[in-house]
């Protein structure tokens, strides 16, 4: 961009490099900030004001939106989790496993449940089971409810996950475990499994953060009042008030999560990055 | 040198072993028997299958035929209790394979308490002596990334003597090592011979062979070509291959002169 070295180089068509790369920088800059006075002048400020920040409305949220809503939240994600864990740990050692019927079960419980939409698992959960088993009750609730849809899609990515880990571990690991005597059972608990998470801890960090946005499809699982999570709380006052401002507060909820928790994977990864070297 | 003890049979005994990989024969029919107390160094050019047959030894490799004995069990036998007889042979690897998650003092007592069933206290007291004989006492809360290669050989040996082995197996040892760094561990190894453990160590090392073994065993193409003590194998090997596999390892520059004898040691 300096004229220095411009006389240096044999010039072409008139531009060095670094001079076209700050034209087309320069023009990137102009039309963000047209697209911006654009929008400031012809957007309906008072509207926008109207719908989305009515101070009065998001107060009247505080404090169930938080000792309900994003507990409730919370709730379902973390029991998703847990049950999602296990479950997952079970298939991937399926997975893994040198007996062909639990290695094909596992493979098809993860074909199938990677490729069917979470929708489609809670409408299944809220109202394919309890027509197709009149009587039956799924244990807890509809915190049972949830914890096992979330749970059944968490496991199927999970289990990938978890079984990426283990082989990650190095064979020397197991070998080394072996020749000390440990069986095969005690060698994974005790030797790999424990190096597999350290692994996999930053992808699994990013699961939670999946499954704490898919816990909003508790909406089609038809809950009580008290049950209710963000994203219905949101919906109902939206519509109770004829106004967008509880969608707008229910959203900056999950970010107060999901932000700090992407932050939290960063710094793992860039720490196991670290570690590798 | 020898410090045999009224051995009523041997420590290790393989009868008959070959192990093939797919296509590839590694071992072809290996005969072998180390007596209690005895020190065997295994050498031999790269693929020759001196560590597959070390692995067979604790079955880390399962044999394609044969049998292997230690201590007068049977591990090729279907129904041994393979974790029990396991817990007798301690095992030293090239890649050390500490475990990275623990520190050092919970590698040498984890395995103890897990396997052995032993309480916390005697596990840290085994732990701690250990890591005095292998002189890493002040490393007992590092963990294995922090130490050096020599460092982690010999808290892994340490963790395998923890176990209370009779014997124990040697594979490249120092091979990962840098050079400087060889010393220590060989030391470790010394001592230990000279308490009168049983030892198979795979090696490279010749000066080691030639001062610490009792017996040497040159094993090329999956066979054992020569077999006896360090002054017949290595000093006056009678057969072609041992002399041209030893001219190369001890002059490399030498590699082609075949009549060339390696010089006499000490």
């Amino acid at each position: 961009m300096t004229g220095t070295d411009v006389q240096l180089q044999p010039r072409k068509k008139g531009m060095t490099r670094s001079q076209k790369r700050g034209l087309s920088r320069g023009a990137q800059y102009v039309l963000f900030v047209a697209a911006v006075v654009v929008f400031a002048l012809t957007a309906d400020w008072g509207r926008l004001k109207n719908q989305f920040a009515q101070w009065d409305i998001a107060k009247q949220m505080f404090p169930d939106v938080i000792t309900m809503a994003l507990k409730n939240t919370v709730l379902y994600t973390l029991s998703g989790f847990v049950v999602g864990l296990a479950l997952g740990m079970l298939i991937a050692l399926m997975r893994l496993s040198s007996v062909g019927p639990y290695r094909w079960v596992a493979g098809i419980y993860i074909e199938i449940f990677r490729g069917l939409p979470a929708l489609l698992i809670f409408i299944f959960i809220g109202v394919a089971v309890p027509l197709a088993f009149p009587g039956t009750e799924i244990v807890g609730g509809t915190y049972g409810k949830v914890a096992l849809a979330l749970g059944l899609v968490a496991a199927a990515y999970m289990a990938e996950t978890i079984r990426a880990g283990i082989q990650a571990v190095p064979k020397g690991q197991l070998e080394a475990a072996r020749s000390l005597g440990f069986s095969p059972a005690r060698a994974m608990i005790s030797i790999v499994i424990p190096q597999a998470f350290r692994i996999i801890l930053p992808p699994l960090t990013n699961e939670l953060v999946l499954l704490f946005k898919d816990s909003s499809l508790v909406l089609f699982l038809g809950v009580t009042l008290e049950e209710r999570e963000l994203s219905k709380y949101g919906r109902d006052l939206a519509s109770q008030t004829a106004n967008s401002t509880p969608i707008l507060v229910a959203g900056l909820c999950y970010l107060l999560v999901t932000i700090p928790l992407g932050f939290v994977v960063r710094r793992m990864e860039a720490k196991a990055q670290e570690a590798v070297k | 040198m020898t410090e045999t003890p009224h051995a009523a049979g041997p420590e290790i005994e393989v009868r008959g072993l070959y192990k093939s990989f797919g296509d590839n024969e590694v071992l072809k029919g290996i005969d072998l028997e180390i007596r209690r107390g005895e020190v065997v160094c295994v050498i031999g050019p790269s693929g020759s299958g001196k560590s597959t047959l070390l692995r067979c030894v604790n079955l880390l490799e399962e044999p394609t035929k044969g049998q292997v004995f230690v201590g007068g069990t049977e591990l090729t036998d279907p129904d041994v209790d393979i974790d029990a007889v396991r817990r007798r042979i301690g095992m030293v690897f090239q890649q050390f394979n500490l475990f990275p998650h623990l520190t050092v003092t919970d590698n040498l007592t984890l395995p103890q308490r897990r396997v052995l069933r032993r309480g916390k206290t005697e596990a840290a007291k085994v732990a701690a002596e250990n890591l005095s004989r292998v002189g890493l006492s002040e490393k007992a809360d590092a963990y294995p990334a922090s130490l050096s290669g020599g460092q982690q050989q010999r808290v892994a040996i340490a963790r395998a003597l923890s176990m209370g082995p009779e014997v124990m197996l040697f594979d490249e040892p120092t091979s990962a090592l840098d050079p400087e760094l060889v010393g220590d561990v060989l030391a470790v190894m010394r001592m230990l011979a000279d308490e009168g453990m049983t030892m198979m160590v795979v090696t490279h090392e010749m000066t080691f062979a030639r001062e610490v073994a009792d017996r040497v065993v040159f094993m090329d193409g999956g066979v054992i070509v020569e077999d006896g003590t360090p002054a017949q194998v290595i000093t006056a090997p009678t057969n072609a291959r041992t002399r041209h596999f030893l001219s190369r390892l001890l002059d490399p520059a030498m590699a082609e002169v075949e009549e060339e004898t390696p010089e006499q040691p000490r």
